[in-house]
């Protein structure tokens, strides 16, 4: 029984895990690429969510269907906000650069209340609904397909960084401006790159989550501190570290919640991001 | 002359703000004490994020820590709150040893996200604290009232207090920029490298304008405890208040010693505006307006409205020597012209 009981958090962890890893690739992504940190990051996933409500409850079409159609709508939002905003900052002092992503962040929650008003929302009912039996552990079937479809698109992502000369591309900018650009990558093409794919990234996480969680303007607080987290634990900039600590942090949040009680799950995560800053800035997988 | 101007102004904006409880109603006099309020805790945030340069987002944690410290004090020991302002100020300069022992190995974006998770941390420990209150808060008893308790019916006195209390923050970052601290401060902010290499201990002066600010913080979420008479976690705690008290600087002038006054007086001036205007319709229009203020700010003036005005001056003087300079060619010109070549 206790076992069962583990391995069922273990379960849940890495699942909630997933969608932490998929929220925290598209941050490390952005900040990778422009070493600036994205404070309005979790209002793209709430953007990502109320798309999939406003879908299913308007239009009766299912989450998995609209994903694509959402991913593309948040990639063309990021495009949007970098050419907008963001592009104006790039050489601007840090504290003009915290602030201003800052200001989205509450901007995005403002026009979400003034829209869609407060409310707690979900999504009842869609095509995966349940829970599932796998190896005697109990999974809720939204959770897993949601962890199933995480890893999909961080796999497409892992793909096209590693596989396409675009790819290749955005890799070289995060890793030197400088050269990238005198081998004729233009940087502004890539950093608007990497805002459409850091916010497409949120966006499907988005989706992944609104069958199983509430949806409300202000839901991206819950996300933005863990992917900070998971964010520093993988490394600034490493998706494949972003990839496994944050499937790390589902399960330490988890496990911590089942041991010491669920008030102090976040404290828990807190404290090794924490020790992770002091003892090893450079994140748990990070090179030195 | 300018010194002379200054002094003036000065003088004229005291005189406004020790006249001001005489002639406006309570409900204005509450809103010129939480501009007061604002504005200090914008000044001790800025000795240790405008003149060091280094970006905290977690003054709540100091903020409640004094606002926590003077009410548990009174409430369960029956401390004076005199006593009370004071030691949530040497606690929180105290427990800054720790913020700073942990936080300030980072630098830039890294320093600014530890110092949000410590101060998350401080409000986790608040609301699951059950002595303290936990998440339901705790009440300032109003049973003794008048100075010596620091609890008054009225709200004029509490003006009298923030005033006070901001006049007393400013002396001391006053003192703070003139003295070599804040040649220190200034040189660990600008030329980091530079100021290690002449010998400069950084970490320590980091530490100094820390626990100098947090300090000052705590007094002003101590003071805050005494006019509300009702804290909990997410009033006194919040990373929102953490935000703010950055915001009050860098929207009057990160850095300078009267930017965060003027930031909280237009902020605050806002805020309450909007909410007025447009808050009673719980669609959220007050906060698109805040948040598009910040962004407007954080884009196109980096330097806030006092760096705004400096370079309006210098444009202007730029312009008047341009004309001058151009008056003095036209008088010369016919001369030049009139020459038979």
């Amino acid at each position: 029984m206790t076992t069962e009981i583990l391995f069922q958090t273990l379960a849940s962890g890495v699942l909630i895990g997933l969608i932490y890893a998929l929220v925290a690739i598209g941050l490390t992504m952005i900040f990778g690429v422009m070493d600036i940190v994205n404070f309005a990051h979790g209002e793209f996933l709430m953007l990502g969510m109320y798309s999939t409500f406003w879908l299913f409850a308007l239009y009766a079409l299912d989450p998995l269907i609209t994903l694509p159609l959402t991913v593309l709508m948040l990639f063309a939002f990021g495009v949007l906000l970098y050419k907008l905003v963001i592009v104006r900052i790039i050489n601007a002092p840090m504290l003009s650069q915290i602030f201003t992503t800052f200001g989205i962040m509450i901007l995005l929650r403002g026009v979400a209340q003034f829209f869609w008003k407060s409310d707690f929302r979900s999504i009842e009912n869609s095509a995966v609904s349940g829970t599932v039996k796998l190896l005697g552990i109990q999974l809720g079937k939204p959770q897993l397909v949601a962890g199933i479809g995480a890893i999909v698109v961080t796999g497409l992502i892992y793909y096209f960084l590693s596989k396409t000369r675009l790819g290749a591309a955005l890799e070289a900018t995060a890793s030197d401006k400088e050269a990238a650009r005198l081998m004729g990558i233009d940087s502004h093409k890539m950093f608007s790159l990497a805002w459409g794919i850091g916010a497409a990234c949120a966006g499907a996480a988005g989706v992944l989550l609104a069958t199983f969680f509430p949806i409300f303007p202000d839901v991206g607080a819950n996300f933005i501190l863990l992917a900070f987290v998971v964010v520093n634990l993988g490394g600034f900039g490493s998706v494949t570290g972003a990839f496994w600590a944050g499937i790390l942090v589902g399960v330490i949040e988890v496990m911590g919640g089942l041991l010491l009680g669920p008030q102090y799950k976040t404290a828990i995560v807190l404290m090794l991001f924490l020790g992770v800053l002091m003892f090893r800035p450079q994140g748990l997988m990070g090179k030195a | 002359m300018t010194v002379m101007k200054n002094t003036i102004f000065s003088v004229a904006v005291l005189l406004a703000a020790l006249a001001l409880p005489v002639v406006v109603d309570s409900s204005h006099l509450n809103m010129a004490i939480l501009v007061l309020m604002a504005a200090q805790v914008g000044v001790a945030w800025n000795m240790v994020g405008g003149y060091a340069g280094q970006v905290s987002l977690g003054h709540a944690a100091f903020y409640g820590l004094g606002a926590y410290a003077s009410t548990l004090l009174l409430v369960k020991f029956g401390v004076n709150p005199w006593l009370g302002v004071l030691s949530g100020g040497l606690i929180a300069a105290l427990l800054s040893l720790a913020f700073g022992w942990s936080c300030f190995r980072l630098k830039g974006h890294y320093f600014a996200m530890a110092t949000i998770a410590v101060a998350e941390l401080v409000q986790i420990f608040f609301t699951e604290w059950e002595f303290g209150g936990g998440a339901v808060g705790l009440y300032v008893p109003m049973d003794r009232q008048g100075w010596l308790w620091m609890n008054f019916a009225t709200k004029q006195p509490y003006y009298w207090l923030a005033l006070g209390l901001l006049l007393l923050t400013l002396v001391a970052n006053w003192w703070i920029e003139r003295s070599y601290l804040g040649y220190y401060f200034r040189a660990i902010k600008d030329e980091p490298d530079a100021a290690r290499s002449i010998g400069v201990n950084i970490a320590r002066y980091k530490q100094i304008a820390l626990s100098v600010s947090a300090f000052f913080t705590a007094i002003g979420g101590s003071l805050y405890a005494q006019k509300e008479l009702y804290i909990d976690p997410n009033s006194v705690l919040s990373t929102a208040l953490s935000i703010k008290m950055a915001l009050v600087a860098i929207l009057g002038g990160v850095g300078t010693l009267f930017g965060p006054v003027i930031g909280a007086v237009v902020l605050t001036s806002i805020e309450e505006f909007t909410r007025i205007l447009f808050g009673g319709t719980g669609r959220g229009t007050d906060v698109i307006i805040y948040a598009g203020l910040i962004i407007v700010i954080a884009v196109f003036y980096p330097t806030g409205i006092i760096g705004w005005l400096r370079s309006f001056k210098e444009r202007r003087a730029a312009r008047a020597d341009a004309s001058h300079q151009m008056a003095v060619h036209a008088a010369s010109a016919p001369t030049t012209n009139g020459e038979p070549s």
